[in-house]
């Protein structure tokens, strides 16, 4: 971008909505605003939409009820990866295209690290063992390093020269390659499952839903997370202190805050959920090169949905598209899920550009 | 120098002298042009006399390097005038060769119709084909554009991203449109019947015997005339529309979005019709592709060739530069090709060591890409050659 473009294109930083630099753009995105409770009702009908087209189509009400809970676990991947997503994007404001490499990533290494530790039996019902704990945490270590590590030799200088925020999403969009190149390299572009062979039985729940238990650890999982992190962001020093990085960097370093340590942090936190959101997905399907990806869409539109930088809107907006992707694949071929997720994102960018969730 | 080794270098003149016109421009005509075809005549006797060897590679590789240029000049209308974020240039790149492949095949009939399908197939000629498929590309932009341009840069690359993605997936899953997700094949080249012992109806009798000399095989030389063409042709219409008053007004939308309300200029419509512009150009590059790959799939337009490559090369080119957004086109084709050579080689060498490792080598190049573009926005961000910040050549070139 030339320098005279830098001027118009800072303007268009996203915020907060009560900073001066949002102003101007709200007042372009203004034209259809509806309070969230109009959007929430009409995604709402539109499930029940799908829900009826699926049951139409001839699926039985049966198999439409294991859709929507397989949707509700599927929308807990997606929010591990989004809730990340979501964080970067209100502290640091740039739509981070490398994110989904966060969740190939941590996937992989888990992998790695599965196939190193002896294999312990499985734990309860499901279908890893301890083994699969051990390498998540560590995998979600490593993500977060490369994450910072990328931040610091990349996105850093970015910040420090000013860049309008369409070079940081170009840059990050470079990332995004890198890493995928990295993982092809050392993995090589085969599927791979965690746990190749090994049975792992539905459990039979009322209303004759029949769920893995992998997945009910899943979507646990996902809601435990989100909720230390809410507690996280509300109640300690370091998630208000990046709560008002979000609001307005400025401002919160001349308060005294470490504005380099809380993107910090938000890398750590970001990365690693993203890698805890891969290994969920690869338990739950399979592993492979382009899975971040090919999540990156229904990622994004989580986001976008919930509103940007609130991790509940990540959450909502995870869970609805989840449910989304999963009904229509009872009437549309499967393989165009991220076009569900993104028919929906645009919908709630039509009607409420800030999301179902903005920030206050 | 044998008569084929002439002949192949009288069709490689044509590009030589454009080429020579473009690296000349700063010169009058009346220098520039003599300049030009000199240049061109040692260019191309040049390599025909000393290394017939690598023509044809040459050859094959200018004419991708011309189609990325293409592509990158509509990006450049797009980004680069009108700072667009448009991640989505392989869903325009895969809507224009498909149209085109549609358009000038003749649908299967008969046993074929079992093996293959397609929607329709009109058997139209060449140029039918490219304005078709310019069109449709326009078409889909003008869609995309209505619901997501007014919003922030940010969303319409998340938006362009998942535009490219589901045109890329219907092309893939849908068996009635473009014969899903196996190929399209037996898309016709235009005037192959020159190279074809030189048996063209309308061709004067006295070049036939001639033109006898070249095999089918040597398409690729009129091909290449052809793209050239075409670049010419998208060149001097770009470069006259963003001199015009018309192309200013973009760039102050781009730059000063307010501003340029205030003085009267229509910056939704302006942004949407330069949107749809580049969309039409990116287009019309693959309606240029489909031909001469002859054969197209939907794993033609996966993001890393359709997209990233292409804003690899306008960055590194120079956004907001026509000549940078070519410059970069035929560079990064360069580095990918000559990388290609080395992850070959790498693949050799590997294979006795590591085999399973060895096949993973072409996947370097995607990592290597990556780290470029990153180091181009860090490093260098105007690209090699930076926009003119003079509007126009009757002003005095401004200070920095």
């Amino acid at each position: 971008m030339v320098d005279s473009a830098n001027t118009a294109t800072s303007g268009a930083l996203p915020g907060s909505p009560d900073s001066p630099d949002t102003m101007t753009v709200d007042a372009r995105d203004s034209g259809g605003a509806r309070s969230s409770r109009f959007v929430g009702g009409v995604l709402l009908l539109v499930l029940i939409g799908m829900w009826v087209a699926g049951w139409l189509s001839g699926t039985s009400a049966q198999d439409m009820l294991s859709l929507t809970a397989w949707g509700v676990m599927l929308g807990g991947i997606i929010a591990l990866g989004g809730i990340g997503l979501t964080l970067c994007y209100g502290v640091l404001k740039f739509p981070n295209f490398a994110h989904g490499e966060f969740l190939t990533l941590g996937a992989y290494v888990t992998y790695g690290v599965v196939l190193v530790l002896p294999q312990s039996n499985p734990i309860w019902r499901f279908s890893f063992g301890w083994e699969l704990i051990v390498g998540l945490v560590l995998a979600a270590a490593v993500t977060a390093v490369v994450a910072i590590v990328i931040d610091r030799l990349l996105y850093r200088p970015l910040r420090r020269h000013q860049s309008p925020l369409v070079l940081l999403a170009m840059a990050s969009l470079g990332m995004e390659f890198l890493l995928r190149g990295i993982v092809y390299l050392i993995w090589g572009s085969d599927f791979h499952f965690y746990y190749s062979g090994r049975s792992n039985p539905a459990l039979s729940l009322p209303f004759g839903l029949r769920l893995q238990a992998d997945q009910l650890f899943v979507f646990a999982l996902a809601v435990v997370l989100v909720a230390l992190l809410y507690w996280m962001l509300t109640r300690t020093r370091i998630g208000k202190a990046m709560r008002a990085t979000a609001d307005n960097p400025d401002l919160a370093q001349v308060r005294g805050i470490n504005t380099e340590q809380v993107i910090a942090w938000t890398w750590t936190i970001g990365a690693g959920l993203a890698a805890t959101g891969g290994v969920m997905y690869g338990l739950a399907s399979q592993m492979r090169p382009d899975m971040g990806f090919v999540l990156l869409l229904p990622l994004f539109a989580a986001v976008i949905m919930g509103g940007i930088g609130s991790a509940w809107g990540a959450l909502v907006g995870s869970v609805i598209i989840g449910i989304a992707m999963q009904l229509t694949s009872a009437f549309l071929n499967p393989a165009y899920g991220p076009a569900v997720a993104f028919v929906l994102m645009v919908l709630v960018l039509l009607m409420r550009p800030q999301g179902l969730f903005a920030q206050r | 120098m044998d008569s084929l080794h002439l002949l192949k270098a009288c069709f490689l003149l044509i590009p030589a002298v454009l080429m020579g016109c473009l690296l000349f421009s700063r010169w009058r005509w009346h220098v520039r042009l003599p300049a030009a075809i000199v240049l061109g005549c040692v260019l191309a006797f040049g390599v025909a006399g000393w290394l017939p060897g690598i023509m044809d590679y040459l050859v094959s590789f200018s004419i991708m390097a011309i189609i990325y240029a293409i592509l990158s000049l509509g990006l450049n209308a797009q980004w680069g005038y009108n700072g667009h974020l448009d991640f989505g240039v392989a869903g325009f790149f895969a809507v224009g060769a498909f149209t085109m492949a549609l358009f000038v095949t003749s649908a299967p009939a008969g046993v074929m119709a079992a093996y293959a399908q397609q929607w329709f197939g009109l058997n139209a000629p060449y140029l039918i084909g490219v304005i078709a498929a310019g069109i449709m590309a326009g078409v889909v932009a003008y869609l995309i554009a209505q619901p997501i341009l007014h919003l922030r840069a940010d969303f319409l690359a998340i938006a362009t991203l998942g535009i490219a993605e589901i045109i890329r997936l219907i092309f893939q899953n849908e068996r009635w449109l473009a014969n899903g997700p196996q190929p399209m094949s037996g898309i016709p080249q235009p005037l192959s019947c020159v190279v074809d012992g030189g048996n063209c109806a309308w061709l004067p009798d006295a070049i036939k015997p001639v033109l006898s000399v070249m095999q089918p095989r040597d398409y690729s030389y009129l091909y290449l005339v052809i793209v050239t063409l075409g670049l010419a042709l998208v060149y001097i219409v770009l470069e006259a529309m963003v001199r015009s008053p018309w192309g200013r007004a973009l760039r102050a939308v781009r730059d000063e979005e307010d501003s340029a309300a205030m003085n009267g200029k229509h910056v939704k419509s302006l942004r949407v019709q330069s949107f749809v512009l580049g969309a039409i150009i990116i287009g019309v590059a693959g309606a240029l592709y489909a031909p001469y790959m002859v054969t197209i799939d939907y794993s033609h337009f996966k993001p890393l060739f359709a997209t990233f490559l292409v804003w690899v090369m306008l960055m590194l080119g120079g956004s907001g530069n026509n000549k940078g957004a070519i410059l970069g086109a035929f560079v990064i084709w360069a580095v990918w090709s000559g990388t290609g050579f080395v992850t070959d080689y790498l693949q050799v060498a590997l294979q006795g060591i590591a085999p399973d490792v060895a096949s993973r080598m072409s996947f370097l190049r995607w990592a290597f890409v990556g780290l470029l573009l990153a180091l181009i926005v860090l490093y260098r961000p105007q690209g090699i050659l930076p926009e003119k910040k003079r509007v126009s050549r009757f002003l005095q070139e401004p200070e920095n």
